[in-house]
This record gives structure tokens, C-alpha cells and sequence, in this order.
């Protein structure tokens, strides 16, 4: 990585290595991790558990040392800087609320630390308390709210220092659907208004498509994909991304021939032919990734399509996901708009027809 | 959340028996002592009428002021150094990087539980002999001081363990220095636990016998070997007078404690 990106950006990752234990039992959490984060943006670490999203999160606040690499805010190395120095501060994911301070004292936490003066800290924690609208609540404890609530004051108090960069380590994790959605859209307007750098942490990929401006798809300590989430969704680098963001049929295929730059007609082992987007030359054995809502279904056997029988339908409100098998017993997952006076039945017959572009190549 | 069902002991035989056994031996001899206290006559088995003498010449005895004036000292001293001690001891044991001999230490911490106290008592005057030390208060606070560490250090450190460690990262993340982090965040989170701690290693001071008499020396006597001289000289419902005094002050202190850490507990 260029040296004069790392110091352009808010946040510069470079061969950052971080191994826990030693010798026979130590465990690499992350394996040589690069990136860079713009000022003002919204930055995912999306990842199932264990992949090191987390790790790389607590070495940026500073509780975690690293094995090898650098790591830059601003230009500045910050490696050597214990977290109380370092301009960022945490939502933790279990929020960490002092409890047995008030809701205004933990907001004021921050910056009584950073010795403002109390006419300052007074006016500062009035205004954080009605950004996330708790005004009235000021000297009730943490124990007394519910979790929304205190979600709200872990944020008011991650906030009101003005940090340069705000971590937040799944913050979302421990409420309800609904507050989680209506959380999202409060977090992501915070971000907007603030101009604050976000650096957030998931394994919801549903949280991270829609709040990020871009996202890190981590694996086993690696950067998988960085990406906006039109990228990692619609053009997923590996299997893996493909797997992990969305639903998806990955199928293996055999490239018959080009169909255009960057464009190869693929027949797969069950001998559905299709035009995927990738390189390949004939007869090279690739891998493809369908998303379920790119294949269309009509009811009965007919036109261009390709038969296949209905084996399964679930009813999931807005769509419904069908699986139906082709000739030979191969599955296929679809997803299909919930519309009403349908008449697929399952044990029926119907074709199914794959868009051009919707195939796409995958690394392994 | 629904706990798992508990077994009904009740429903074990024997049960009640066992119960009522360990009941009438533990409190029978206590309230035996308690009634007596208040009895007119000069006997401690045949009751005589109600009177509150034997209180007033308990606490008109001056043998018994000195003698409570040193035991008071000397649990305070022991209990507040005994106390400073556990506590930097279960920082180090619950939050400092692993030790390398971690559960050799916990049990050198604890060893004044496991001991036989008479064992502890010869070899504390051994020592201070061998040392030079004068045989006197200082010599008491001293040995009192090592075996308050465990019971002030048992409760600090099941505190401290049960606070989760991101209370601290959190105030460090939020720019306080190490000793920020303690004074605001870690010593009020620990305090029930502390002060649980202190109040178990004051009593065990006050109460102890069998090592005080040892290295007490010459002039220097606490409350319990006052007792137990007296009652060598003739046992007089004096002594129950006293005893029930001390009783009183030492439910006062454990329930105090049980009642902090348990307040503690729930926040």
C-alpha cells in the first residue's frame, strides 16, 4: 500500500498480523490485513464469528497490541498509542455502561476526562442527550433502562468527545428486529450529520448492505472483498463472498465459448446453458453464482426455459422462496415476488429461465 | 428467564431432624449465655430474676476498657492494612497478565485459612523473637495483619472477578489514564466487595485468641484474653455480660457485610 494513501485517510491498515498465544497453540486472528478508510465514511468489517473483524476493531481503539504491521489515523502511526490517547472512542457491543453512574455522567465521562470545563461538558451532554433523544432521562442509571435506551446512551457517550473515528462493535446485536431497523436508519443519519468516520463491525450482511458506504467482507483473518454493496453483492470476488452476502446457487459449469468480452457461454453439469459474466477459455470447469431473485419462474412446461419440477415453497411474506429440482435431481433455489393468484403448487411442473448477466464467475 | 427447578429438600428424610440438631447445637449455648447475662444472681445455671448488674459492672471494669481499647486498635490497623493488601493482591491475581505460578499464589494468599491457627501462633513467635522484635501491640497488629488478607481478599476478588473487564476498557477508551480508570470506574465497581472485605477481616481481628495470646508479650491485652483470664479466676455472669456484648457487635458487623455485597450483587 502506497505510504501517501495511509496518510491522506482517516484510517490506514498495513500487514496488520495479530496471533494470540504462542508456539504450538497460537492462533492467527488476522493474517496480513490492508485497508484504507476515507474521512466521513461509513466503514463495514462484515464477517461470520471468528474471522478476525472484532481483532482488527479492538487494535484501531487500542486494546489489542499488533503482532505485525502499522496502523495510521491520519497519518499518524498509532500502534505505541494506549487507547486513552488515541481519537476514537467505542459503542461496545454490550454497551458497557458504568452502572453506577448516571445516565448523564457516563455521557459526561469523556469529556470530564479530557478536563473541559463543566460549562462546556453541561451543554455537551444537553445536546448529545437530544440527539439521540433522551433529554428528561439525565439522572436515571443504566439498570433502569431498557436495552434501546441503553444503546442510545452508549452512543451519546461514545459521541459527545467529538472523536475523530467511532468504533462500534455490533451494536445492533442484542435489541429486536424492529428497533434494529429503526436503529440503523438513526445510525447512518448520525454519521450523515456529524461527518464522523464510522468504522462498524457485523455478521448481519442485511445491517452492513444497508448502512455502509463501503464494506471489508473478512474471512479466517483475511479481506475477502472491499467493496460498496452494490459491489459485494451484484459482484461478489470469491465464493465464498458470494456464499456469505445474500442467498445464492453456486454452481459448476463448463465454459462453452465467448459470448463477448468478459462474457462466456457456460453449460452446467445439469446441463442448463447459460451466459455468465467471466473469463475462461473451453472446456475450463468454473464455478457460477446465481442469486435466487435473478431466476425467473412460470408456472407449466413451454418456451425457451428449462424444465424442472416443484419440490418445496416457503412463505416468507414479501416473497416466497421456491426450491425446485431439474431433470436430473438438481437443486435450485429461487425467490419469487409474492404476488397474488399464483398457481404454483409443489409436485407441479414449470420452467425456469436464467437472465444473460445474472450467472457470474466466481475465484474459488 | 425461568430458572431450573430446584430439588425439594424437604422431601429428604431426616431432613427436619438435622436441620433442628444443627439449629439447637449452634444457638442453644449463645442464647444460654444471653439469658444468664441478665441474671441477679452470682450463678451461671440457676436463675435468680432479671437485672442488668452484671452490664454495669462489665462496662465500669477498666481491665475490660483498656482491654477493648486495645482489641479496637488493633482490628482497625490489622483490618485497614489487611484490606489495602487483598486488594492489590486480587488486582494483580483478576486483572494483571497471567502469572506464571497464578495458582501457586492464590493458595500462598489463602494459606492463614488452611493452617492450624496454633501452628501459625508458635511460628509468629518464633519469629519475632528470632528477630528481635519487642513483644507488644506492634507485634499483634503484625499478625493480625497476615490473617485478615485472606477474608478481606475472598470477597474483594470474587467482586472483581464478576466485573466484566470492559467496564475499564471503556474508560479508557474514553481517555482515562490508568489511574483515572481505577479511582472512577474499577474502586466504586469493587467497593461493596471491599467494604464486605473489611468488615470480615475487622471481626476476625477482634475475635482472634489463640495467636494474639501468643505474641501479645507482657501489658498488651485485647478483649478476648481479658475473657479468657477472667474466666480462669471464677465465671460470673459478667462474663455472659460481655460475651453477649461482643455477639451483639459482631451479628451487627457480618450482617452489615452479608447486606452490602448483596446490595452490591444486584446493581
Amino acid at each position: 500500500m502506497e505510504t501517501q494513501a495511509l496518510r491522506r485517510d482517516a484510517v490506514g491498515i498495513d500487514q496488520v498480523v495479530k496471533v494470540y498465544g504462542e508456539g504450538a497453540s497460537a492462533v492467527t486472528a488476522l493474517k496480513g490485513v490492508s485497508l484504507s478508510i476515507a474521512d466521513n465514511e461509513f466503514f463495514t468489517l462484515l464477517g461470520p464469528s471468528g474471522c478476525g473483524k472484532t481483532t482488527l476493531l479492538r487494535i484501531i481503539a487500542g486494546f489489542e497490541q499488533v503482532s505485525g504491521g502499522r496502523v495510521f489515523l491520519f497519518g499518524e502511526e498509532i500502534e505505541q498509542l494506549p487507547p486513552n490517547r488515541r481519537p476514537v472512542n467505542t459503542v461496545f457491543q454490550h454497551y458497557a455502561l458504568f452502572p453506577h453512574m448516571t445516565v448523564e455522567e457516563n455521557i459526561a465521562f469523556g469529556l470530564r476526562r479530557l478536563k473541559r470545563s463543566d460549562t462546556e461538558v453541561k451543554k455537551r451532554v444537553g445536546e448529545m442527550m437530544e440527539i439521540v433523544r433522551l433529554s428528561g432521562f439525565a439522572g436515571r442509571r443504566p439498570g433502569q433502562l431498557s436495552g434501546g435506551q441503553q444503546q442510545r446512551v452508549a452512543l451519546a457517550r461514545a459521541l459527545a468527545p467529538q472523536p475523530k473515528i467511532l468504533l462500534l462493535d455490533e451494536p445492533l446485536s442484542a435489541l429486536d428486529l424492529k428497533l434494529r431497523q429503526q436503529m440503523r436508519l438513526e445510525l447512518k443519519q448520525i454519521q450523515e450529520n456529524t461527518g464522523i468516520t464510522f468504522i462498524f463491525v457485523t455478521h448481519d450482511q442485511e445491517e452492513a448492505l444497508a448502512m455502509s458506504d463501503r464494506i471489508a467482507v473478512m474471512s479466517q483473518g483475511e479481506v475477502q472483498q472491499l467493496g460498496t454493496a452494490e459491489d459485494v453483492y451484484e459482484r461478489p470476488s470469491n465464493r465464498f463472498v458470494a456464499d456469505f452476502i445474500g442467498d445464492t446457487n453456486l454452481i459448476e459449469a463448463t465454459v462453452l465459448g465467448e459470448d463477448g468480452p468478459d462474457r462466456r457461454r457456460c453449460r452446467t453439469a445439469q446441463g442448463l446453458e447459460l451466459t455468465a459474466s467471466g473469463s475462461g477459455d473451453p472446456g475450463q470447469m468454473v464455478h457460477l453464482s446465481i442469486r435466487p431473485e435473478r431466476i425467473s419462474l412460470v408456472a407449466g412446461i413451454g418456451g425457451s426455459g428449462t424444465p424442472c419440477t416443484i419440490d418445496r415453497i416457503i412463505y416468507l411474506g414479501t416473497n416466497r422462496q421456491v426450491l425446485v429440482r431439474l431433470a436430473d435431481g438438481a437443486p435450485l433455489t429461487l425467490l419469487v415476488p409474492n404476488t397474488s393468484g399464483s398457481t404454483l403448487e409443489p409436485g407441479s411442473a414449470a420452467t425456469i429461465s436464467v437472465a444473460p448477466g445474472a450467472a457470474r464467475q466466481l475465484r474459488d | 428467564m425461568a430458572s431450573p427447578q430446584r430439588h425439594d429438600l424437604k422431601r429428604y428424610p431426616g431432613f427436619g431432624a438435622v436441620t433442628w440438631a444443627c439449629i439447637v447445637l449452634l444457638y442453644a449455648p449463645m442464647l444460654v449465655i444471653m439469658i444468664y447475662s441478665f441474671n441477679e444472681l452470682r450463678s451461671i445455671t440457676t436463675w435468680g430474676g432479671f437485672s442488668f448488674a452484671w452490664y454495669l459492672k462489665a462496662l465500669n471494669n477498666p481491665q475490660l476498657h483498656s482491654a477493648t481499647f486495645n482489641s479496637v486498635v488493633v482490628a482497625l490497623v490489622a483490618a485497614t492494612l489487611g484490606t489495602i493488601l487483598a486488594l492489590c493482591a486480587a488486582l494483580a491475581m483478576t486483572r494483571g497478565r497471567q502469572l506464571k505460578h497464578q495458582s501457586a499464589s492464590f493458595a500462598l494468599l489463602n494459606l492463614p485459612l488452611m493452617v492450624p491457627e496454633i501452628v501459625t501462633a508458635i511460628g509468629s513467635l518464633v519469629f519475632f523473637l528470632a528477630i528481635g522484635i519487642q513483644l507488644g501491640l506492634s507485634t499483634i497488629i503484625i499478625a493480625h495483619t497476615v490473617f485478615c488478607i485472606p477474608f478481606a481478599y475472598l470477597p474483594i476478588a470474587a467482586r472483581l472477578q464478576g466485573l466484566e473487564g470492559y467496564f475499564e476498557e471503556a474508560a479508557r477508551d474514553l481517555y482515562a489514564t490508568r489511574w483515572e480508570t481505577f479511582r472512577y470506574v474499577t474502586l466504586p465497581l469493587t467497593m461493596p466487595g471491599i467494604i464486605s472485605g473489611y468488615m470480615l477481616a475487622f471481626i476476625v481481628s477482634l475475635d482472634d485468641f489463640i495467636i494474639t495470646n501468643m505474641v501479645a508479650g507482657p501489658g498488651a491485652t485485647t478483649l478476648p484474653m481479658a475473657i479468657y483470664g477472667m474466666v480462669r479466676t471464677g465465671f460470673t455472669p459478667e462474663i455472659n455480660a460481655i460475651s453477649t456484648m461482643m455477639l451483639l457487635v459482631s451479628a451487627l458487623f457480618v450482617s452489615a457485610s452479608y447486606l452490602i455485597s448483596r446490595r452490591g450483587a444486584s446493581s
